[in-house]
C-alpha cells in the first residue's frame, strides 16, 4: 500500500541537478588559481621552504667542514663565460675562501632566515591582531591603545633594532647560548617592532563588523564578549591577518638580514643569509657569485612572499573575486 | 590652517616625550657595565668615583631629566649662541661623547648635511619618479606600461637595500667606472667639473634608496587613482566638457593624493632605516654610520642622542606631512 502511494507521487525534481554549493574557500583558490604570479610566487616558496628544510639530507655536506685545498672555488656557471675558471661538480655553488660549501652554507643560512621571519611574523601577528581586536572592540580601550600605536609607528625602528641587539645580546647568549639566544633576540625584537600596520587593519575591520547583526544577535543571546571575538569576529578578520602575515614574512626576513649585514646579526660561524652577503662584500670583485646568490635567495623569497600576498588580497577580498 | 598647525605642533611633544623615554630605558635596561673595561686592580671608591664622573651615580628619574634638559634647552642655546654670537651656554654641560670626550651635538652637526642630503634627495626623486609612473599606469590600468610597472614595483620592493648597494657598485663602479664607490664628503663644489662630480658620485646612493621610495609610492599613487576615477564626481567633469587633461591632473590628482601623502610620511621612518644601511654601503659619513660607530664602541650618550636625532628628524617629516594633508584636504583642518 505504502510502497504504491510513493511511486505515485513523486516529488518535483529539477531536470538536472544542480551544482552542489561550493564552500568560501573553493571560491578563494578559483580566483587565486588565476593570479599566475601569486601562483608562482607560492610554489617557489613552497619549494623554497623544502629545500632549506629538507636540504641538508640530499646535499649531505657538512656547511662548516673546512676544506682548505679546495678553497676559492667558482660556482659552475662561471665555465660559461671563463674557460679556465677554478670549478667542481663537487661544489655546484663554489666555495668560500676556506673551502667551506656555499650550497650547504645557502641551505643551512636559510634555514636560520626563514624560521627567523615565521617566529618574528607569528608573533608579530598575534600581537597585533591582539590589540587590534581590543581596541576594536572595547571601545574605552581604543583611544590609548591606537595614540599608543601612532607612537610606536613613529619610533625609529632600525636604529632602535640595532641599540637593542648590540646591548643585549651578550647577556643572552651567557644565558641562553650563542645560537638561541641570539635567534630570541632577534626574534623578539622584530616581532615587537611590527605589529602596528596589523593591529591598524584588524581594528578597522572589527570596527565594521561590530555593528553587523550578527554580532548583536550573538550579543542579544547572552554570548560574552570572549566568545564573540573569538567566534564571530576573528574567523571574519582572518584575510586581512593573513594578508599582513605575507607582509610581515616578508620584512622579518629583510631586517633579519639588514642586521646580518651590518654585523649585529648571528654569531660569525652561523650562517644566515644576510650574514653570507655581508661577509662577501670585502672581496666582491674577484667573487662577485658570493654576494649575489645570498642576495638572490633573498630577494627572490622576499618578492614569492610579495606575489602571494598580492594574490591573496585579491582573491580573499569578495569585491573582486568572482569578476 | 595657523591653528591646525600648532594644534600639531603640539601633539608632537608627547610624541617626542615618549620616544625619548623609550630610547633612555631601552639603554638604561641594557645589561653590560661600562666600567667593565677597567682593570680590577683600581679600588672600588675610585671606580665610583669614575662613575660619577660619567654621571652614572645619580638615580633613574634625575638622569632622565638632566638627559632632556641638556638636549632640549642647553643644546639650543649653543645652536642660539653660535648663529648670533650670544654667551647664554657658557659654563653649562652640554651632552659629552665617552669615545671623543667632545660634545656629541658638534658631531651630529658635522655629519647631518651628508645624511639629509642623501635622504633628502633619493625620497624626492624617489616620489617625483613613482608619481608619473602611478599616475599613468591608473590611468592605463591593465596596459603594457601598467603591468611593467607592476612588475618593476613588486621587484623594488623585494631586493633590499644592502643587495642593491653592493650590486650597483659592482656593476657600475668595479665593471664599468662610471661612478666612484666611495662617497666623498670632503669634496668642494666650487665650479662646474666639481659639480658633476659630486652628481656622479650621489647617484648611487639615492639611487638605492629611491628604488624602494619609488616601489611604495607608485603602488600607493595607482591604487589611489583607480578608487577616484571611477567616482561619480569625475563623470560630472567630464560632462560638463572640461579636457581630459584637467579631469585627471586636477580633480582625480588632488583627491588622490591625500592617502599618497600619508604613505610618504609613514614611509619616512623605513627611508631613514635604509639610510643607515646605504651610509654603510657607500662609507658616506652621516649620522646612520655615527651611530654605528658609537653603538660598537659602547658610547651610550652618543647612542642615545643620536638614536633620539633620527627620532626628531622623523617627527619633522611627519609634521610636515600632516600640514600638507591638511593643504590638501580642507575637511581635515576642522576636525
Amino acid at each position: 500500500m505504502t510502497e504504491t502511494l510513493e511511486k505515485k507521487i513523486e516529488p518535483l525534481q529539477d531536470l538536472e541537478p544542480s551544482e552542489p554549493p561550493h564552500s568560501q574557500w573553493k571560491d578563494v583558490w578559483d580566483q587565486f588559481k588565476k593570479h599566475k604570479g601569486a601562483l608562482m610566487g607560492g610554489s617557489f616558496l613552497l619549494l623554497i621552504t623544502l629545500g632549506v628544510l629538507f636540504g641538508e639530507y640530499i646535499w649531505t655536506l657538512d656547511p662548516q667542514k673546512l676544506d682548505i685545498r679546495n678553497k676559492d672555488i667558482r660556482p659552475i656557471y662561471t665555465i660559461l663565460w671563463d674557460s679556465g675558471a677554478k670549478v667542481q661538480w663537487a661544489h655546484p655553488f663554489g666555495t668560500d675562501n676556506l673551502g667551506r660549501d656555499a650550497l650547504a652554507n645557502m641551505i643551512v643560512g636559510g634555514r636560520t632566515s626563514m624560521a627567523v621571519g615565521w617566529v618574528a611574523m607569528l608573533l608579530a601577528l598575534s600581537i597585533g591582531t591582539t590589540i587590534g581586536v581590543l581596541a576594536g572592540y572595547f571601545r574605552k580601550l581604543d583611544g590609548p591603545l591606537m595614540r599608543f600605536t601612532d607612537l610606536v609607528l613613529s619610533l625609529p625602528i632600525l636604529p632602535l633594532l640595532l641599540v637593542a641587539v648590540t646591548l643585549f645580546r651578550d647577556a643572552l647568549r651567557a644565558h641562553l647560548g650563542p645560537e638561541t639566544g641570539m635567534f630570541l633576540l632577534i626574534v623578539g625584537v622584530v616581532g615587537v617592532t611590527s605589529w602596528m600596520q596589523t593591529a591598524r587593519i584588524v581594528r578597522s575591520e572589527v570596527l565594521a563588523l561590530k555593528e553587523r547583526e550578527f554580532i548583536l544577535a550573538a550579543r542579544s543571546i547572552g554570548t560574552t564578549p570572549g566568545a564573540i571575538i573569538r567566534r564571530h569576529l576573528l574567523p571574519n578578520v582572518i584575510s586581512p591577518i593573513m594578508v599582513s602575515a605575507t607582509l610581515g614574512l616578508a620584512t622579518a626576513i629583510i631586517t633579519e638580514s639588514a642586521l646580518s649585514f651590518l654585523g649585529v646579526g648571528f654569531p660569525p660561524d652561523f650562517p644566515t643569509w644576510g650574514k653570507m652577503l655581508a661577509d662577501a662584500v670585502p672581496r666582491m670583485d674577484q667573487y662577485p657569485e658570493r654576494v649575489v646568490l645570498p642576495g638572490m635567495a633573498i630577494s627572490l623569497t622576499v618578492l614569492s612572499v610579495n606575489y602571494l600576498g598580492d594574490g591573496l588580497r585579491d582573491a580573499l577580498d569578495p569585491r573582486i573575486r568572482g569578476r | 590652517m595657523l591653528t591646525f598647525t600648532i594644534r600639531r605642533l603640539i601633539l608632537a611633544v608627547p610624541t617626542l616625550l615618549f620616544i625619548s623615554l623609550v630610547i633612555f630605558l631601552l639603554l638604561e635596561l641594557a645589561p653590560g657595565d661600562p666600567m667593565a673595561q677597567v682593570p680590577l686592580t683600581v679600588p672600588p671608591e675610585v671606580k665610583a668615583k669614575m662613575r660619577e664622573a660619567l654621571g652614572l651615580g645619580e638615580p633613574l628619574h634625575i638622569r632622565y631629566w638632566k638627559w632632556l634638559v641638556q638636549f632640549f634647552w642647553i643644546e639650543p642655546q649653543v645652536l642660539f649662541d653660535s648663529i648670533f654670537d650670544t654667551s647664554f651656554s657658557e659654563g653649562k654641560q652640554r651632552i659629552l661623547s665617552w669615545q671623543t670626550r667632545s660634545p656629541v651635538m658638534d658631531m651630529v652637526v658635522q655629519r647631518l648635511p651628508q645624511t639629509l642630503w642623501v635622504v633628502g634627495m633619493s625620497y624626492v626623486v624617489g616620489i617625483l619618479i613613482a608619481l608619473p609612473i602611478g599616475i599613468y599606469s591608473a590611468y592605463r590600468q591593465y596596459s603594457i606600461f601598467d603591468q611593467a610597472g607592476t612588475f618593476v614595483t613588486m621587484i623594488g620592493f623585494s631586493i633590499p637595500p644592502f643587495f642593491t648597494g653592493p650590486l650597483l657598485i659592482m656593476i657600475f663602479a668595479v665593471q664599468l667606472g662610471w661612478f666612484p664607490s666611495v662617497y666623498d664628503t670632503t669634496h668642494v663644489v666650487n665650479d662646474w667639473d666639481s659639480f658633476m662630480v659630486q652628481l656622479r658620485q650621489m647617484i648611487m646612493p639615492v639611487m638605492v634608496l629611491a628604488l624602494q621610495t619609488t616601489a611604495q609610492i607608485s603602488r600607493f599613487m595607482r591604487s589611489s587613482m583607480l578608487d577616484n576615477l571611477n567616482q561619480d564626481y569625475v563623470r560630472t567633469a567630464r560632462a560638463k566638457g572640461l579636457p581630459e587633461k584637467v579631469v585627471v591632473m586636477v580633480h582625480v590628482l588632488r583627491n588622490s593624493m591625500i592617502p599618497v601623502v600619508t604613505a610618504i610620511a609613514l614611509g619616512i621612518p623605513g627611508i631613514f632605516g635604509g639610510a643607515i644601511i646605504t651610509e654603510v654601503v657607500f662609507k658616506v659619513n652621516g649620522i646612520g654610520d655615527q651611530l654605528l660607530n658609537a653603538l660598537f664602541a659602547n658610547d651610550l650618550p652618543s647612542v642615545q642622542t643620536l638614536a633620539f636625532m633620527i627620532a626628531v628628524l622623523i617627527v619633522l617629516f611627519n609634521l610636515i606631512a600632516d600640514v600638507l594633508y591638511g593643504v590638501l584636504d580642507p575637511r581635515i583642518r576642522y576636525d
